[in-house]
């Protein structure tokens, strides 16, 4: 599971690596760390905001351990993309601009194509592919296949979508 | 126990497989249908294209027998036309089994429009008058106080909307999605088993029976369209026909689709789904590997959303002579359990 959390440290040298390395012991994968020195909090603290992938049952010894040290846990974001769903598509999906069709989805700003697998069967055939489509929210997650249905609608593509 | 046996007399409209079905389950069962329910269902008139046979009286095994068969000499034809029998023929109940036309919804809609106007209960199998005129025949049925029943219209012999009706009265209904053809499913669980193209499975359904000749009411989804339609009216109170229904049918589904529904967990199904938003669809849909809607071969599935018992789901037989004729039966008994 992908993880952003927002960390505060004091002002001493250190304290970074104080912070990141329950990270690496628990078997987190660190994605990015942004240390902001220049926006101290109104108590002097340093805020940082890293995103690592971890094993979503061992975040809340995670978290034990950097109260422990002395970090301040300020916020916990779990994976953006919260809801995901397969659809299948049936036609010449790469051939009507397979390109267009997942930036209908990715241009949204709150969902994204993150799977794609096609079979194609022979020049002239049509092919199948399934797609997973994740959002930020359920609502959200909904939009995304009407505006898949739409787009793939337009190109004379069948939609199979979950019950 | 019963002790005061009441008859009934019936017509069969129709008398291919399941009006032969009908004969056959009467006969099978008339005893137990006596001893538990207090009825001796009698046929006194049977009318089809080969011919009419009426006897006010009950007819004999051997005139059935000589209109099933096709064979004159065994019973002697009355001369009367199929309205004549339903008008004329003293009777309770008119089964009416014809074939299931949804462009007029004729012969059938004649038949139940005059049963009915003759004061005679209707019991049908035919899709094609439902989905046309739902509102109307049930308009005609209370004017003249008589039962219009259609069990075996879905899902033949598992039973969807008397269990609404009456099992689970006072649940508000939320939603209603399910299998309602057996040839669809049988053709997908074949594409998904054996990795066969969907024209070869078509073939294959066609020699053993599972599909007719003409495949497309099935195979287009029309037939699980008039299905829904007929939910939608009796059960959410709607006055649609299948001009309403969205539908895609399952011919244009590839092994290669099949494939990859299963690695992700799913199989493709023919769905059909109406629910009290005013959804009416018909499509292939992907369907969760352990959800209660995998059911293989030609059976029928659904499941009944509903705000008090929870989902419901029930799977049966939804074709051959004997389930709709079960059907049937229990439609005729119910009429008379109500009273």
């Amino acid at each position: 599971m992908k993880v952003s959390m927002d960390i505060e440290l004091q002002d001493i040298p250190g304290q970074l690596v104080l912070a990141l390395e329950p990270v690496s012991d628990f078997g987190g994968n660190i994605l990015s760390v942004l240390h902001q020195r220049d926006k101290k909090t109104p108590s002097g603290r340093i805020p940082v905001q890293l995103v690592f992938e971890m094993e979503e049952k061992k975040l809340d010894r995670l978290v034990e351990r950097l109260k422990d040290r002395g970090v301040k846990v300020v916020r916990i974001g779990k994976e953006r993309l919260k809801e995901s769903m397969v659809v299948l598509l049936i036609g010449h999906i790469v051939h009507s601009d397979v390109r267009d069709t997942i930036d209908s989805i990715d241009s949204t700003g709150f969902a994204e194509v993150v799977g794609l697998s096609v079979s194609m069967p022979g020049v002239d055939k049509k092919s199948s592919a399934s797609v997973t489509l994740s959002a930020i929210g359920k609502k959200e997650l909904e939009e995304a296949l009407h505006i898949l249905e739409r787009t793939v609608n337009k190109k004379g593509i069948m939609i199979i979508t979950p019950i | 126990m019963k002790t005061s046996i009441k008859t009934v007399r019936i017509s069969v409209i129709g008398f291919g497989n399941v009006g032969g079905g009908v004969a056959e389950v009467i006969k099978r069962k008339r005893e137990e249908i006596a001893r538990k329910y207090g009825l001796n269902i009698k046929i006194v008139g049977i009318a089809d294209l080969k011919g009419v046979v009426v006897d006010e009286n009950g007819l004999s095994e051997e005139a059935i027998m000589g209109l099933h068969t096709g064979d004159k000499k065994r019973g002697k034809m009355a001369d009367m036309t199929t309205v004549g029998v339903i008008k004329e023929i003293e009777h309770e109940v008119m089964v009416e089994a014809t074939p299931t036309n949804v462009e007029d919804g004729e012969p059938g809609l004649t038949h139940i429009i005059t049963a009915l106007e003759s004061g005679r209960h209707v019991v049908t199998s035919n899709k094609g008058p439902l989905a046309l005129e739902y509102k109307r025949l049930m308009e005609l049925a209370a004017k003249r106080e008589k039962e219009l029943r259609f069990e075996a219209t879905v899902g033949g012999a598992m039973p969807i909307i008397s269990l609404v009706r009456e099992n689970l009265a006072g649940n508000g209904i939320l939603s209603i999605t399910g299998i309602l053809n057996g040839t669809c499913n049988y053709i997908l669980t074949r594409m998904a088993e054996e990795g066969l193209p969907y024209e070869h499975v078509l073939k294959e359904a066609q020699e053993i029976g599972i599909a007719e000749a003409d495949p497309s009411k099935d195979v287009e989804g029309i037939d699980t369209a008039v299905k829904l339609v007929i939910l939608a009216n009796s059960i959410f109170g709607r006055n649609a026909t299948c001009k309403d229904v969205e539908v895609t049918g399952i011919t244009e589904i590839t092994p290669d689709a099949l494939q990859l529904a299963d690695d992700a967990g799913y199989v493709i199904k023919l769905i059909g789904e109406v629910d009290r938003e005013g959804c009416l669809k018909v499509a292939p849909r992907l369907v969760p590997q352990e959800d209660p809607l995998n059911v293989g071969g030609t059976m029928n599935v659904a499941t009944i959303k509903t705000d008090l018992a929870g989902d419901i789901t029930v799977i049966g037989k939804g074709a051959g002579p004997i389930e709709a004729a079960s059907a049937i039966l229990s439609d005729i008994i119910s009429i008379y359990r109500c009273r």
